[in-house]
């Protein structure tokens, strides 16, 4: 298990890191004058090669990319003409838009996006795997017909779409919840929880649809199996052979799906975001965009493979506590 | 009452009817065999003692009574009652049978917490004298194990002691040796012998193996497609079988003990040397998990003669048979090659593509060898088809229309188009009923006389390698442990393992089976 575990995080790691050497290149790399960009379009010729001296833009590209690296693992000063800057490890860099520092901008927008993404997740994986085990429960009759139905809507819809709804049914017409208007969990937590509840809510219905059908297909192939026959040919309950010898193993591809899910969703839920006014790290991405803010973008990349990964491994360590075979693997 | 009234048993699978007026009876503390080749319903009929088709889409008609109970009206209440309790089953692959996230004494005492009032304790601790019982040594310290920490016949032997747990009445063995090794096997079917005389607990045994049966039971009945065609005393069924069916199966089964089906004149070891082999090693992993299939082999294979190579599960003899044709580079050692060889592999199933047409398969050897004339293609695959005893209108059908045997006729006339001087099969014929078994076997000899081929014979089955075989090894871990003609081998054999091997093949005779079981525990003993 110890090494297991050693190898597990090794890769990880490996992971991140090529990772940033493909996003670096990507961006830095690739298309346009960074030096122009980062500048801003009025920017004298001169003033030009003065910030692509400040960037090591002349530099070659290992080069600029040890220098990247550096910044991550122990911090970087910038001059600012007037005085030295020193950005803190991890640094990102400074943004060309704000001058502010990547890290800490992102940093600022997290909590918000991990409170929608991590409530979310919890309702979405109640609700996808509650019907898809109700539906296995209920096979060939009109209730999994109806439940199937439901969750291919559920697909088809995008979040703007059943957002919208929800506010008009739930607030315009009910007034049952608040519009949603951010509070950090640290100011007022049943604020926090009251006001994310309706972008939780649109967010875990649009998502719990592809939980919902694989945990019937995987449930089912489960209940097929060879050791599920056997507890059943000794008078094991269904119960207790869906919820001790199946759901185990039904439940593995559909924790590494949502540990996909929840990691990519620390990037930000774009749409969910913008709908709702959550000043989250979506809408910081699109901004960064629209602004070719190359190092937000990257920045922000990076933060979301990073958590992508991170949810993948643990999601493998919990597989390997599950089922011992894995480890040997 | 009996302990088991099966009458006017049918059951369907959608328009498939797989048993059809299927009556018999057991009594207490009586063994019955059900034998019969695979689709012939055996199986089905042993799950619907329990009511396991319940809720399947089967349908299931006639009467069962188990026990007491009468499976086909009772409750699923009922059913739970007697599943376990009263009737336990026992399943063909162990592996799969047991949960793999659990360990095997937890999975034991839900099983006995099912059906028993007490503590989790006293549900453990009852796991624990079981799979004593069952001979799983160090009980206590391995019911904590998972079942992949077990070796396969330790996994059946849970599952044996998962049955015990409850004693119940009747236990029912569906293939339980089937996916085991003979020497597992015959440890397996003793156990279940001991455990009989011991509980005094009745034994349907569900079996394709006429030995198996004739080691373990008192009477069989033997399943045509659906059908009782002959019940009676194992002893009279085996020995002087009445009915047509009976004698033709019983005819189609190798023995050990008997000579091979002479292919013809042959080349008495002065054959020119197609392959030779000289200390081949065949070492899999790195590192601490080295570990050497093939262990320092020495062989030669001439032609037109057979080698037989067996050896249980893990001797390295299929990685042995994939150095010979090159599919493998052995680690070290040296292997020397003189003829055109090919394959045939041991499932006719997966070895064909599905998607292209049986014709198409015969001919990629064609094409590979650079044939580009479709014309030249389709005669030689035309008569290569009808050579192994196909229509050769089958040129343009997929194999899922063929059964086994007619797929591993493709197989053959797949390795035939290269035309090879040498073709190594790989448990052949071990995923085929003993009828097409026979068939299979002799078309291959037939092959060996007209053709001039070579074959190296690879296979489990020690009855059946004896059949074709003009010299055998027998390989244990890596190694050949003994090497000679096949009747100086099988009639006389020298190593400890050999005879070890021999003594475990169970015996078409009942009155054999007896003799013999008190031999292995001799040897076991000495």
């Amino acid at each position: 298990m110890k090494w297991f575990l050693l190898r597990r995080l090794g890769g990880a790691v490996f992971v991140l890191l090529a990772l940033s050497v493909v996003v670096y290149a990507a961006f830095y790399v690739a298309p346009g004058d960074v030096a122009q960009i980062a500048c801003g379009p009025r920017c004298s010729p001169a003033q030009v090669a003065q910030v692509s001296e400040q960037l090591h833009l002349g530099d070659p590209l290992y080069l600029q990319y040890a220098h990247f690296l550096q910044g991550l693992f122990a911090g970087h000063d910038y001059s600012t003409g007037t005085g030295v800057l020193h950005c803190q490890a991890p640094c990102l860099g400074l943004s060309y838009q704000s001058d502010q520092q990547v890290t800490e901008l992102i940093l600022a927008k997290l909590p918000a996006t991990a409170s929608l993404a991590l409530g979310a997740f919890v309702l979405w994986m109640l609700l996808g795997v509650g019907t898809g085990l109700l539906s296995v429960w209920r096979r060939g009759r009109l209730t999994e017909r109806v439940l199937t139905w439901i969750t291919l809507a559920g697909m088809a819809t995008p979040v703007f779409v059943i957002g919208l709804l929800l506010i008009i049914i739930l607030v315009t017409a009910l007034q049952i919840l608040p519009f949603p208007d951010y509070v950090p969990l640290t100011e007022d937590p049943e604020q926090w929880a009251w006001n994310l509840l309706l972008p939780w809510i649109s967010l875990a219905l649009v998502s719990a649809a592809p939980y919902a059908r694989m945990t019937r297909a995987s449930m089912l192939e489960t209940l097929a199996e060879d050791h599920v026959r056997t507890f059943r040919a000794y008078g094991v309950g269904e119960r207790a052979l869906v919820g001790r010898h199946a759901l185990r193993g039904a439940l593995a591809p559909v924790i590494a799906l949502g540990a996909l899910d929840i990691g990519s969703m620390f990037g930000g839920a774009v749409l969910t975001e913008s709908l709702f006014g959550i000043p989250g790290v979506g809408r910081e991405l699109v901004d960064a965009v629209k602004h070719v803010d190359l190092p937000v973008v990257v920045g922000l990349v990076l933060v979301t493979g990073f958590f992508v990964v991170l949810a993948n491994a643990v999601a493998d360590i919990l597989q390997a506590m599950a089922d011992r075979r894995v480890v040997l693997a | 009452m009996s302990l088991v009234e099966v009458s006017d048993l049918s059951i369907s699978f959608g328009d498939v009817r797989a048993v059809d007026g299927l009556s018999f009876s057991l009594e207490a503390g009586g063994a019955l065999g059900v034998v019969g080749e695979s689709g012939s319903g055996k199986s089905a009929s042993a799950y619907a003692l329990l009511g396991l088709h319940r809720g399947t889409g089967a349908k299931v008609g006639g009467s069962i009574q188990v026990a007491g109970v009468d499976v086909t009206a009772a409750d699923d209440a009922e059913l739970r009652a007697l599943r376990g309790a009263k009737a336990a089953m026992v399943f063909q692959d162990p592996l799969s049978s047991l949960d793999p996230y659990y360990a095997v004494g937890d999975q034991i005492a839900e099983v006995y917490r099912v059906h028993h009032r007490g503590s989790r304790r006293a549900a453990r601790a009852r796991a624990v004298e079981v799979l004593d019982r069952v001979g799983i040594p160090d009980a206590v310290r391995r019911s904590r194990s998972r079942p992949h920490e077990f070796s396969g016949g330790m996994r059946q032997r849970a599952l044996i002691a998962m049955a015990l747990a409850c004693e119940p009445q009747l236990l029912i063995a569906d293939e339980p040796t089937t996916a085991l090794d003979v020497t597992v096997q015959a440890q397996i079917l003793d156990l279940l012998h001991d455990l009989r005389r011991e509980t005094g607990m009745g034994l349907l045994l569900v079996t394709h193996d006429v030995g198996v049966a004739a080691e373990s039971v008192d009477e069989v009945l033997v399943m045509q497609s659906g059908r009782a065609v002959e019940r009676g005393p194992v002893g009279e069924v085996l020995v002087a079988p009445r009915e047509p069916y009976t004698r033709a199966l019983l005819a189609a089964v190798p023995r050990v003990t008997e000579q091979r089906i002479s292919s013809g004149a042959k080349p008495a070891g002065d054959g020119e040397v197609l392959v030779e082999a000289d200390g081949v090693r065949q070492v899999f992993g790195r590192g601490k998990s080295a570990q050497a299939a093939v262990d320092g082999v020495s062989l030669t294979v001439r032609r037109g003669e057979t080698l037989g190579i067996v050896g249980e599960s893990g001797s390295g003899k299929t990685t042995l048979g994939r150095m010979l044709v090159g599919l493998l580079e052995p680690t070290s050692g040296r292997l020397t090659r003189d003829a055109r060889v090919q394959m045939v592999f041991q499932d006719p199933v997966s070895s064909l593509n599905p998607r292209r047409s049986i014709g198409e398969s015969v001919a990629d050897p064609l094409r590979a060898s650079g044939e580009r004339d479709e014309a030249v293609i389709r005669t030689r695959v035309r008569d290569l088809l009808t050579r192994v005893g196909l229509a050769p209108e089958s040129y343009d059908r997929y194999p899922h229309e063929f059964s086994g045997g007619q797929r591993q006729r493709v197989g053959i006339a797949r390795a035939l188009a290269a035309e090879p001087e040498l073709i190594v099969c790989d448990e052949a014929v071990s995923a085929l009923d003993v009828t097409t078994q026979a068939q299979v076997t002799a078309l291959l000899a037939e092959l060996q006389r007209e053709l001039g081929l070579a074959l190296v014979f690879i296979a489990h089955d020690l009855a059946v390698v004896r059949q074709v075989s003009d010299r055998v090894a027998v390989m244990r871990r890596g190694r050949i442990v003994e090497e000679g003609g096949v009747d100086e081998v099988y009639g006389n054999p020298r190593d400890p393992y050999t005879k070890q091997l021999l003594a475990a093949v169970p015996a078409l005779d009942p009155a054999l089976a007896t003799v013999r079981r008190a031999a292995r525990k001799e040897l076991a003993a000495a």
